[in-house]
């Protein structure tokens, strides 16, 4: 049923809603798009079609019986491979978790449950959420529905493709330097990072903690709002989670679809967000937005962001450190692969063994950076300097929101490039993530959004706008806005570009 | 295998097999080459963290400011046995089993 997979999740959730559609057919509808496309796309790595149904039933029962539900009840979403799930297995997109099984599911994932959403499949990802395109995975690539032949960004490329090509109308990605808004900017969907603690890290297999946020991610400005309002909120597992009174997302973002709320927004344009080597179809698309923001109203003022350029170069501190703590728990002991050493050894042996062979080569590289970092006599030139830059970084922020609403940029400074093209050069990979690694080392939230094609490959450009902390709903607020006026240029949302994948050879269903 | 310092660097293999070994990553003599190389490489690239910080700015941990608060000590969320032994490698009488501790050696 086409239509099904091709309607937003506010539109599926309406008809859902009115009894018009069942959960069980919104489901199989998408499993179905997921057995017909992922076999060439490779956006999920894994589903599990009975759970699905039995989860959909249930909830069509529930409405049946007139409980009052969530507004997204019944519409199915798929889950970063990051986040912990009890219904299907979370490897983080590493060997050495191959067929973990958490006795528990994430906060995040918790939550879209008992707001009655269904889970219908677990997402590609780079292994432990290192990497900005999903070529880091143990278990293969994903493909850009744009193009198959190019990379979808990353970490988090399998929950950008599974929205963009229609195999899920939500996804729930994680975003550490840039991994929901990347993707979303290189496959023409829409991703948010919230606030630092907005949303739960509880259940997230932690890659940098002090970086870590988990985030919505769909189509539309107003879908990734809804479920932003679904996952968001204080919870005692996670120590950093905020207790805030959020405003809903939703609202605002319904708010910048009626109204005027361009008008008068002070807008930053940040000079060193502007990179060097910006492709020229982003920079020109860019530019364009610039200008319907003005003519609806909107005042864009130039900032000077003096200790951004230090960004990445903390960031690969600051993630490295992290990361090698983090990933010490996968010990062979507990959980994940062990590998027994030929002629057998101690425990010490074992653990080595193990995490050469279940590591793949960004993990192990960035494990060893980060020991390196945190060694004694290196850890005030290395990590204590970064942590610096970390505080500079968020006063250059303070400055620029004492005067403007909110920055766009540019959220990557290309469009997305071709599968094994980054092959072999990490810097190249780590310097591409300037534009989005600066709202994690300040904890603010950031929104990507498409703002059309580049006119030399008609790939997806994506803005990406920038907020205070805790000033999230600004962002749905403008977010919508810009996404009225791009529809209202086009003539239709960015996503119903977005390829049909009519004709895709009908590969191997995912397992 | 011979010592290759990496041009102008401080990493040398030496120094990646100790941080290998620190971090428990049995590693082959061709990752130990090409780590030491991009390890060196990127240090080189992000080295410059130290330009803007000056002893006057404080480190920054954590990226929104929060204060520690208590809760009574309840027990909650508690796995059954079951529940945390199902992922273990190997597992018996309701303990997770490795192997020896110790070295004959130690």
């Amino acid at each position: 049923m086409d239509d099904l997979i091709r309607m937003t999740a506010a539109e599926l959730a309406g008809v859902l809603a009115s009894g018009e559609v069942s959960s069980e057919e919104a489901t199989r509808a998408h499993l179905d798009r997921i057995s017909e496309v992922d076999g060439e796309l490779h956006a999920f790595l894994a589903t599990n079609h009975e759970a699905s149904l039995h989860a959909a039933r249930a909830v069509d029962a529930r409405r049946a019986s007139g409980e009052k539900l969530g507004e997204l009840a019944g519409v199915p979403i798929a889950i970063k491979d990051v986040l912990v799930t009890t219904d299907m297995p979370s490897t983080s997109g590493s060997k050495i978790l191959e067929g973990y099984r958490s006795p528990y599911d994430a906060t995040a994932v918790a939550k879209a449950r008992s707001a009655g959403l269904i889970s219908i499949g677990k997402t590609n990802m780079d292994e432990f959420a290192m990497g900005s395109s999903t070529e880091n995975s143990a278990y293969g690539v994903t493909r850009n529905p744009w193009a198959l032949d190019r990379v979808p960004g990353g970490s988090g490329g399998g929950s950008a493709v599974a929205v963009s090509a229609f195999e899920a109308p939500l996804a729930l990605g994680s975003d550490t330097g840039g991994s929901i808004r990347q993707p979303a900017a290189l496959t023409g969907t829409v991703g948010a990072k919230p606030t630092y603690g907005g949303v739960s890290r509880y259940g997230a297999i932690a890659l940098a903690s002090s970086l870590d946020q988990i985030g919505p991610v769909a189509r539309t400005v107003l879908d990734t709002a809804l479920l932003h309002d679904v996952i968001v909120g204080h919870d005692h597992h996670d120590s950093t989670s905020l207790n805030h009174e959020w405003p809903s997302m939703a609202a605002a973002a319904r708010d910048g679809i009626a109204g005027e709320s361009l008008r008068g927004l002070r807008v930053g344009v940040v000079k060193q967000l502007m990179l060097e080597g910006v492709q020229p179809g982003v920079k020109a698309r860019f530019e364009e937005a610039l200008a319907l923001l003005s003519a609806q109203g909107a005042e864009i003022v130039e900032i000077d962001a003096p200790h951004f350029e230090y960004a990445v170069a903390a960031y690969y501190l600051i993630l490295p450190a992290e990361a090698s703590s983090n990933l010490a728990k996968f010990d062979s002991v507990r959980f994940g692969l062990r590998v027994n050493p030929q002629g057998g050894g101690t425990v010490e042996d074992v653990m080595s063994a193990s995490r050469a062979q279940g590591f793949g080569a960004e993990v192990k590289r960035r494990i060893i950076l980060g020991t390196y970092a945190l060694s004694a006599g290196y850890y005030d030139a290395y990590y204590g300097s970064a942590q610096k830059v970390r505080t500079l970084i968020q006063r250059d922020f303070a400055a620029a929101f004492a005067q403007v609403d909110v920055i766009a940029s540019p959220t990557a400074p290309t469009t997305a490039w071709r599968l094994g093209e980054h092959a072999g050069d990490p810097m190249q990979d780590y310097l591409n993530d300037a534009t989005t690694i600066p709202a994690n080392l300040a904890g603010i939230p950031g929104l990507s959004l498409p703002i059309g094609t580049a006119v030399e490959d008609g790939l997806p450009v994506g803005l990406q706008l920038l907020a205070p902390a805790y000033e999230d709903a600004r962002l749905y607020r403008a977010g919508a806005a810009i996404e009225r006026i791009i529809e209202e240029r086009d003539g239709a949302p960015f996503w119903a570009q977005a390829p049909s994948l009519a004709g895709i050879t009908a590969g191997k269903a995912a397992l | 295998m011979p010592e290759t310092s990496a041009e102008n660097g401080e990493i040398t293999v030496e120094t990646v097999r100790h941080l290998a070994g620190l971090s428990r990553i049995a590693l082959t003599d061709g990752e130990l080459d090409s780590l030491t190389r991009e390890i060196d490489s990127i240090l080189h690239s992000i080295a410059k963290v130290s330009e803007v910080a000056v002893a006057d700015v404080p480190p920054t941990s954590h990226p929104i400011p929060i204060t520690n608060v208590m809760r009574p000590d309840e027990i909650a969320d508690i796995l059954t046995l079951e529940q945390a032994l199902q992922n273990a490698p190997d597992a018996a009488d309701g303990m997770f089993r490795v192997s020896s501790i110790l070295g004959e050696e130690q």
